[in-house]
């Protein structure tokens, strides 16, 4: 009798809808016959939990499985990879996910996470021995010339940051990966950390020897413990192996690095706040020069990015800029790694080239509404992103394009709504939302975040409606010029939005709908 | 911190002592961060997202839900102490909403029914 292995994801996505108690069911009923692989997630959401099979012609996967649904599976033929209602055929040829381009998330759902054997079987490490075989320099150009912009929010291009790095003269050097994942609507980056861990791990060397660090940094939020115990278990095991610590890879390159836990603030997602809390300080945002690449970590050089920057960059390494230049539109280039949630029926990781449009994503790859009513609106790019609403699906996801429509691509979360939401009410929670997790430092973002959602709660109950729109205009002016970053400066977007494309959600009389 | 849970306000010049810091300076991160609690919190602490992708979802809903059932509002614990409720902004399951966090465990598409059913074990 062989064993015949079974892929169960660990994700916590797939946990949080039972995975455990599928994997527990049908280790303890295939017995020796069936060897139980906690794999990431595939990143088809809605078909959680997604058990796979190895069969001869490759993966064939199931889902949605219930714990009740395994003994049925197995009576079915599971192990053979035979039909059931629940069996999708084989993975790969899944349409969702065989249209999809995945660089980044290429190993994320068919590897298990934590074996460093399965990483290196599919292909991992060739971009840091390709990287250490190069002179730093030469790295940062590849990086440069591959296009790679910031995946946290604003885009920066990586390259340019560190050769800024590289450039400054310092004994210390540090590569902070921010994993604070603050943004609503997304979760990429977790997903990443708990399934390819050592992607981020071997991103973080690259920098760190592109740059001259020899230390690094994790900052994840507290709310991921999953990904906070993954990433912990796979340094560990990095270490035993020798790609991390004194002479990674048997070279001349010394390199440790850490997990930190954040506080549970939006804010600490902000480099610079995040960067005091790395310090032990409050997380309070500092003003920009000096730039973190000059004056990061406790007043050293330091390359802040992204998870799915750093992740992207062993790829980059391993297979050309140019691989990675080739795909996208404009200066958004490559691929981005899109999360579809809220209010939809297929939601989960769509990467692809930049370039497809909001519609293609929310329609095409989602379907639609989970609830089955038409959709109203879709945010893109977390809570400081704009609405949208579906007259503007033909948008192309790049940056560029984005934020000519007053709108941000941000770390690529898509949040659909349908049409039972109040916009008003998502105005105001915006303002909400800013007022909570304001650092305190500018009086236009801690002050104006809570007059403006009494302000919105006067417009909508009708009083004064024309003044106090005008206060709530002049109040978004004040945010977006006299805040120190973008969380003062970009909540009048959402709020901005909301009340152009449905103003008739504030109550506004058909005369002012058309101004 | 970790274990106990929450930094009493009378060990914040304690703390300061040890880390050479001042009052101040301790009294800072400790009111900065939502993570650090200046109370006992519930043994098991309960954590509904009400961000965008969960409240088109039904967040809210669960928000009133569980609020009615405990008897408590956000952020506060059930005179018994067996129940702290806290709102959260996402989770980072924003596909298979609404979300809620018990202590460490998250869940997913929960429902009123489900929502009942995890308060009722944590009770
Ligand atoms: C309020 C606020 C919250 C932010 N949250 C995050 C976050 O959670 N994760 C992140 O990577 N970047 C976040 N950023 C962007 C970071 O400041 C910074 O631009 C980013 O970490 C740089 O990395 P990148 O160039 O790889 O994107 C945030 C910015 C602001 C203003
Ligand atoms: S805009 Fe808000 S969050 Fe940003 S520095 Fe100013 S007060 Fe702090
Ligand atoms: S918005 Fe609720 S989990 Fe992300």
């Amino acid at each position: 009798m062989t064993e015949v292995t079974v892929y169960v994801p660990r994700d916590s996505a797939a946990r949080s809808v039972g995975a455990d108690q599928v994997a527990e069911r049908i280790a303890a009923a295939a017995g020796p016959r069936a060897r139980v692989v906690r794999n990431g997630s595939r990143g088809l959401l809605w078909l959680e939990p997604l058990v796979e099979v190895e069969t001869p012609a490759g993966r064939v996967a199931y889902g949605p499985v219930t714990p009740d649904d395994v003994e049925d599976l197995l009576d079915a033929g599971l192990l053979d990879g035979a039909g059931h209602r629940l069996c999708l055929g084989p993975t790969e040829e899944i349409a969702w996910l065989r249209d999809q381009t995945r660089v980044t998330f290429a190993r994320v759902g068919v590897i298990d996470p934590l074996s460093p054997d399965d990483y290196t079987a599919h292909g991992g490490l060739a971009g840091l021995r390709r990287a250490l075989s190069l002179a730093p320099e030469q790295v940062v150009a590849e990086v440069t010339d591959s296009g790679l912009r910031g995946r946290g929010g604003a885009g920066f291009p990586a390259g340019i940051k560190w050769k800024t790095v590289l450039g400054a003269e310092s004994d210390l050097k540090f590569v902070c990966c921010n994993a604070d994942e603050g943004d609503s609507g997304t979760f990429a980056d977790r997903m990443l950390m708990e399934g390819d861990p050592f992607t981020l791990i071997e991103g973080m060397a690259i920098a760190a020897w592109a740059t001259g660090a020899s230390e690094g940094y994790i900052y994840i939020r507290s709310e991921y413990p999953d990904a906070v115990a993954t990433m912990r278990a796979a340094i560990d095991a990095a270490y035993a192996r020798g790609w991390l610590g004194k002479r990674v890879l048997d070279q001349d390159f010394t390199f440790d690095l850490f997990v930190r836990v954040g506080g549970g603030a939006y804010i600490c997602g902000e480099e610079t706040s995040m960067l005091e809390s790395l310090e032990g300080k409050r997380g309070t945002v500092r003003a920009k020069p000096p730039i973190p690449a000059l004056e990061g970590l406790f007043g050293r050089p330091t390359v802040v990015n992204n998870v799915l920057t750093l992740g992207s960059v062993p790829m980059i390494m391993a297979d050309g800029a140019e691989a990675f230049a080739g795909l996208g539109v404009g200066r958004s280039r490559g691929t981005q790694v899109f999360q579809l949630g809220g209010n939809i029926a297929r939601g989960g990781i769509v990467e692809t080239a930049f370039g497809i449009t909001l519609g293609e994503l929310v329609e095409g790859y989602g379907g639609g509404t989970r609830s089955g009513r038409p959709v109203r609106a879709v945010q893109v790019g977390g809570p400081l992103g704009a609405y949208l609403p579906t007259s503007r699906f033909d948008l192309p996801m790049d940056y560029e394009a984005f934020a000519a429509a007053g709108a941000m691509v941000g770390h690529g979360g898509v949040v659909v709504f349908d049409d039972t939401v109040d916009m008003a009410g998502q105005a105001r929670f915006a303002m909400e939302f800013c007022a909570a997790e304001s650092c305190g430092k500018c009086t236009p973002c801690r002050i104006g975040a809570v007059r403006g959602v009494e302000v919105i709660d006067r417009i909508v109950a009708g009083e004064n409606r024309s003044a106090n729109l005008k206060v709530l205009n002049d109040l978004c002016h004040l945010m977006t010029e006299g805040s120190l970053c973008a969380m003062g400066g970009l909540t009048p977007m959402p709020v901005r939005s909301a009340l152009t494309h449905f103003p008739g959600d504030f109550g506004a009389t058909s005369e002012e709908e058309r101004r | 911190m970790e274990d106990l849970g929450h930094v009493d306000p009378a060990a914040i010049p304690i703390l300061a002592d040890e880390l050479n810091l001042s009052k101040a300076d301790v009294h800072g991160v400790v009111t900065f961060y939502h993570d650090f609690r200046q109370s006992a919190p519930g043994r098991t602490t309960v954590r509904i997202c009400r961000a965008e992708a969960c409240q088109s979802v039904g967040a809210a809903g669960l928000v009133e839900q569980a609020k009615n059932r405990l008897g408590v509002g956000l952020g506060e614990t059930t005179p018994d102490g067996s129940v702290t409720l806290e709102q959260v902004f996402c989770l980072g399951n924003c596909a298979i909403g609404p979300s809620v966090q018990v202590g460490d465990r998250l869940y997913g598409r929960v429902g009123p029914q489900e929502l009942d059913r995890l308060l009722e074990v944590t009770a």
